[in-house]
């Protein structure tokens, strides 16, 4: 696994005008990982991105393929290729020539790339469509022509901007897939950006969240999810319901927060705020709605929560219900569909409970979609 | 409401026969006049179906040699207005965005600034650079062709740059970005990638700018020199004079133009019917199946009868001799004629015989030629009554008539003073 | 963001080789081509009308002469203004004008037929009738107007014929042949860019006005005319630029009493062989049309870059 060639991110800023699109970004990409840039649209992943594969030129600070500073180094001449948001595929090239147009411009012969090519075709299982035009190809076709045609160019590294968002639902968990094979068969690195936390989770060893220019966090998947750094995070990787309030006690990594609304809370400190958190300081309660569920026994304790039902729906897997939360928020709770018939509960007041290990504090912050 | 829609309908008919009689109707009415023999184009009172005009044309040297100028002249047109026209839209789409609507405005002021100002400015611009270098007036900085295409060119590129940021609007800067990434050098990915792309929109502007400076006069006018493009030949032929060859010319641009156009619409028609069909490219650029292309496409039918037609006419100028009828015309000029005199002479015995005093002279001799613009009407019903006239109008006497009587213009021979005088003789 | 930022960026995009191309190709275009030549003729135009041998010489000074006289004519004359080439002037402007509302008036409608029609097959006909006279010759084009207009054009001997008229009447001299020609010369280009406009209106919006009670007039007024203005005043700036700067039409189609201001700056130039003046009256001609074409942009509230879509 850690054959491939490493990416390292040192101190990168960069920088339009006035406009600071990437801030201090420091980040080390393992040799043959794959590593994902997960934000929402306009946080400086797509620059990220752009500045690795040569297109632009960080403001300050280093950008390292394989131990090799990039400075100066054209996109033409850096081990790394890149998969386009649109694929930018040659709409005047057949397909053959589309996947070895690398070769193409090394001066290989045509004999020579045309075998190539079907190895390549072969692999991405489009044995004889070489002499077709890409816009003759379905979307999934095109996808793995210009996987196809980045591979070909034998990089260290590929880079991938958002390659799946065109495709439909159906396709593109298929292509989740697909790409995670095709990564661990040539075992290079990939660097992935995308915008959608399901492909970023399912497919990557690390993330890094971001959010205007700033990387917020960078681990697995997993530690994304269940430990957050930042409230952006937490509320931009899966749903979460927010509680806001103050630090009430600190005890061996769990706190009491009072809450206007709902009383004192018990939850867990996140990791990044163990050492920094202190009592008194303004603090946010994350709860998934997966992890909240109706209260055996209605009392109030430091882990239930009371409020009332307005509305549920009913959605296969789970039912999600809707209730009535602090600052004109709704609180939402879902139930694993056990193929048991619900009695409505609209318009009741309802005691929901929670583990608090599964909930957890951070200081107050920007969310995501604020 | 019903009546009012077809009251609408029958106004829409009327005006659009209206629009495309005043946009064709001149083209026709030229065109008709090359095939009719009087000497002057016109196309009423028909005479006699005549091939003869073709045969001027093919050979007046001068046309012939304006034809090879503009060739020449398009040629380097082409060449220069398409390398700036493509320049001037690559550099647009990268210009500093400060400086972008100042560039824009630049290089499309030459579509606006008039067409005389551009070439004077050339005339002078060229001239002050030669004697600011000192050579001598012959140099190649007065040549007429290089002035011309100089000329040409300033305004000439700006059409060209248009049709390319057309086509680059539609680019995908994204494919150049894949192409280096994937390797390529800058050069590479302009020749591989953009230059491909831009293809049919190099095409479409050469054509445009050949036929832009083909018909150019305004600017040519001023820095031709010693080398006149068919253009300025024409210009010179319809202000001095003129015979219906002029029109035989019009009727052969027309008739390439539809020909071009009609092959144009046919193979973007197929083009588009196979796509739709999803048929592969291939099959577009590829065999020519006559019953199916018929099917799909009336302007198919259209450009195969103008074929037609034009073989036919080819065939038939070959077979057909006008001789005779222009005899029989001349015969029935001659007895009009005679009938006319006849009748004058007639008068004139019986003015005579009533009163012994000379009567006026209504064709007198000595003052007609001077005033002739005061009284051009008559001229050209003059001299179809002269049957010496006619003899005159046939192509080889009248090749060159800007040459021989300049000044007499339109009115052709009418006001020969031989013609007069024999009318004159005749009539006493 | 500095110049010379921009140049190095400029290369680093572009490659030394092509982008040597483009700095060369366009800077010989707008410097050689179109701005020096401009300025060139500018400051001509302000100097003595000398023999070539006394050029650069002590009597090569800058002069208003040529600009004097186009307004205040020959010294010693017996009228305070050159009433002739003023008049002449002026008349261009209005017979330009006069034409490029012609012109708009008769493309209008079938600009906004064309354009909301669904593009059947006698439509694509209708526009390629509309571009076989563009193709035609200029000369030509003014040449078949006399053939129909002159004494013994069609027009004359079929109303003679008909025995509507006596003698024929001098349509040369009346200047129906020079406005029909001039009208007829530069149609194409008022008619495409209203047409390509129009194209791109949703028709929905037209459906609209009408199914909210709009009359036809109302619904031109007010939908279609300020959605066309883009390519209405494209149209309109090209026909009138075109037409005032017109030389052939004129020189052909003219009457001998009616002048076209460009046949004056022709005269200066082949006849008079007086170029400092004929560059003057160029350079009056020119900024007087970019006056009147920019004070009827601003009048209409459209951009530059709207021109020649």
């Amino acid at each position: 696994m850690s054959q491939g060639v490493g990416v390292n991110l040192q101190d990168v800023w960069i920088r339009f005008g006035d406009f600071v699109a990437v801030r201090e970004a420091n980040v080390d990409i393992e040799g043959g990982s794959f590593f994902s840039f997960l934000g929402p649209s306009g946080c400086g992943k797509t620059t990220i991105l752009r500045a690795v594969s040569g297109f632009l030129e960080p403001s300050d600070g280093k950008i390292l393929i394989g131990g090799n500073d990039m400075a100066g180094i054209g996109p033409n001449k850096r081990p790394t290729a890149l998969i386009f948001q649109n694929l930018a595929l040659f709409p005047l090239m057949k397909v053959w020539e589309n996947i070895t147009f690398s070769l193409e411009v090394q001066g290989v012969g045509a004999a020579d790339r045309r075998k190539r090519a079907d190895e390549l075709l072969d692999m991405i299982a489009l044995a004889g469509q070489g002499d077709k035009l890409p816009s003759e190809l379905s979307g999934g076709q095109k996808q793995r022509v210009a996987i196809a045609r980045a591979l070909c160019a034998s990089p260290d590294v590929l880079l991938l901007d958002e390659p799946l968002s065109a495709l439909d639902l159906k396709l593109r968990q298929h292509m989740r897939t697909e790409l995670r094979q095709i990564q661990q068969r040539v075992g290079i690195t990939f660097i992935y950006i995308t915008h959608d936390q399901g492909e970023a989770l399912t497919m990557s060893d690390n993330v890094a969240v971001m959010r205007h220019g700033i990387i917020d966090q960078i681990a697995d998947g997993q530690s994304i999810y269940d430990d957050p750094a930042t409230p952006f995070v937490a509320s931009f990787v899966g749903e979460n319901n927010v509680f806001r309030g103050k630090v009430k006690s600190i005890e061996n990594g769990m706190a009491i927060i009072s809450t206007n609304r709902t009383g004192d809370l018990h939850a867990r400190v996140g990791t990044s705020a163990r050492e920094t958190m202190k009592v008194g300081d303004k603090a946010m309660i994350f709860i998934r709605p997966e992890a909240l569920s109706i209260a055996e026994t209605n009392s109030a304790s430091n882990h239930r929560i009371k409020a009332l039902v307005t509305n549920e729906e009913f959605e296969g897997q789970a039912y999600n219900v809707f209730l009535e939360g602090g600052e004109g928020k709704e609180i939402k709770m879902s139930l694993v569909n056990q193929g048991k018939i619900r009695q409505s509960s609209m318009g009741k007041d309802m005691f929901l409970e929670y583990d608090p290990e599964q909930s957890i504090v951070l200081p107050e912050g920007e969310l995501a979609n604020e | 409401m019903k009546s009012d829609n077809t009251l609408m309908k029958v106004f829409l008919g009327l005006y659009l026969v209206v629009f495309f009689g005043y946009l064709l109707g001149p083209l026709i009415i030229m065109s008709i006049t090359g095939f009719n023999s009087p000497g002057f184009p016109r196309a009423a009172p028909w005479e006699c179906l005549t091939f003869e005009w073709f045969d001027v044309l093919a050979n007046d040297k001068r046309i012939i040699n304006g034809l090879q100028n503009s060739f020449m002249v398009g040629a380097g047109t082409v060449i220069l207005s398409v390398i700036m026209g493509m320049a001037g839209a690559l550099v647009l789409t990268q210009v500093w965005p400060k400086l972008r609507a100042t560039y824009y405005t630049i290089v499309i002021a030459p579509i606006l600034i008039p067409g005389v100002v551009l070439g004077i400015s050339t005339l002078v611009f060229w001239d002050r650079i030669n004697v600011m270098l000192g050579f001598s007036g012959e140099s190649f900085l007065h040549n007429g062709i290089l002035l011309t295409i100089l000329g040409q060119s300033t305004f000439i590129a700006s059409y060209c740059m248009l049709v390319f940021v057309a086509r680059l609007q539609r680019f995908d800067v994204g494919l150049t970005e894949a192409a280096l990434d994937l390797g390529a050098t800058n050069v590479q990915a302009f020749r591989k990638i953009l230059l491909p792309f831009l293809k049919p929109a190099i095409g479409s502007s050469a054509v445009l700018a050949f036929l832009a400076s083909f018909e150019n006069y305004n600017t040519t006018t001023f820095t031709f020199g010693k080398y006149p493009t068919l253009t300025i030949e024409l210009a010179q032929k319809v202000r001095y004079g003129i015979n219906p060859s002029i029109s035989v010319l019009a009727f052969i641009i027309v008739v390439l133009t539809i020909v071009g156009a009609l092959s144009h619409e046919i193979y973007q028609r197929r083009k588009q019917l196979a796509l739709a069909n999803g048929a592969p490219v291939g099959a577009v650029t590829g065999g020519f199946q006559l019953p199916k292309f018929l099917r799909g496409n009336p302007a198919s039918v259209v450009l195969l009868l103008v074929a037609l037609g034009g073989f036919s006419t080819i065939w038939f100028a070959n077979v057909y001799s006008p001789e005779t009828c222009k005899a029989e015309v001349r015969e029935i000029k001659r007895t009009l004629q005679q009938q006319r005199i006849e009748e004058i002479r007639r008068q004139k015995i019986e003015r005579e015989q009533q009163k012994l005093l000379q009567g006026p002279d209504i064709f007198g001799p000595k003052n007609r030629p001077g005033d002739a613009p005061q009284s051009p009407g008559k001229g050209a019903f003059g001299s179809v009554f002269d049957p010496q006239n006619l003899d005159k109008a046939g192509p080889e006497s009248n090749n060159e008539p800007a040459a021989k009587n300049p000044g007499a213009g339109a009115f052709g021979s009418v006001f020969d003073t031989q013609n007069l005088k024999k009318q004159s003789e005749s009539g006493n | 963001m500095k110049r010379t930022g921009f140049m190095s960026e400029f290369f680093e995009r572009n490659g030394l080789a092509l982008g040597l191309y483009l700095l060369l190709a366009v800077g010989f275009w707008v410097f050689i081509l179109i701005l020096l030549p401009q300025l060139s003729m500018l400051d001509f135009s302000f100097r003595h009308h000398l023999p070539p041998p006394e050029m650069g010489g002590p009597k090569d000074v800058y002069t208003l002469e040529h600009y004097k006289f186009l307004v205040l004519g020959a010294q010693g004359a017996d009228s305070s203004y050159n009433a002739v080439d003023l008049g002449v002037f002026v008349r261009t402007l209005l017979a330009a004008l006069f034409v490029t509302l012609l012109d708009l008036a008769l493309c209008y409608p079938l600009a906004y037929y064309l354009g909301q029609s669904n593009g059947g097959g006698f439509v694509r006909v209708l526009v390629l009738l509309l571009i076989i006279p563009y193709w035609v010759n200029e000369i030509l084009r003014a040449f078949a107007f006399r053939i129909i207009f002159g004494d013994s054009g069609v027009i004359n001997e079929l109303l003679i014929s008909m025995g509507m008229i006596g003698s024929p009447i001098d349509f040369i001299r009346e200047n129906v042949a020079l406005y029909s020609g001039l009208g007829y010369a530069y149609i194409l280009l008022m008619i495409f860019p209203i047409y390509n406009v129009i194209e791109s209106l949703d028709r929905n919006q037209i459906e609209a006005a009408r199914d909210m009670g709009a009359p036809w007039w109302r619904i031109h007024w007010r939908v279609v005319i300020p959605y066309a203005k883009p390519g209405i005043s494209s149209g309109c700036t090209m026909v009138f630029m075109l037409t005032a700067g017109a030389l052939a039409a004129p020189q052909i189609l003219g009457g001998p009493s009616s002048l076209w201001f460009t046949q004056i700056i022709y005269q200066w130039f082949n006849q008079g062989g007086n170029w400092p003046r004929g560059a003057a009256y160029a350079i009056v001609l020119l900024i007087v049309c970019i006056f009147i074409v920019l004070s009827m942009m601003r009048l209409f509230k459209v951009k530059m870059g709207d021109i020649g879509k």
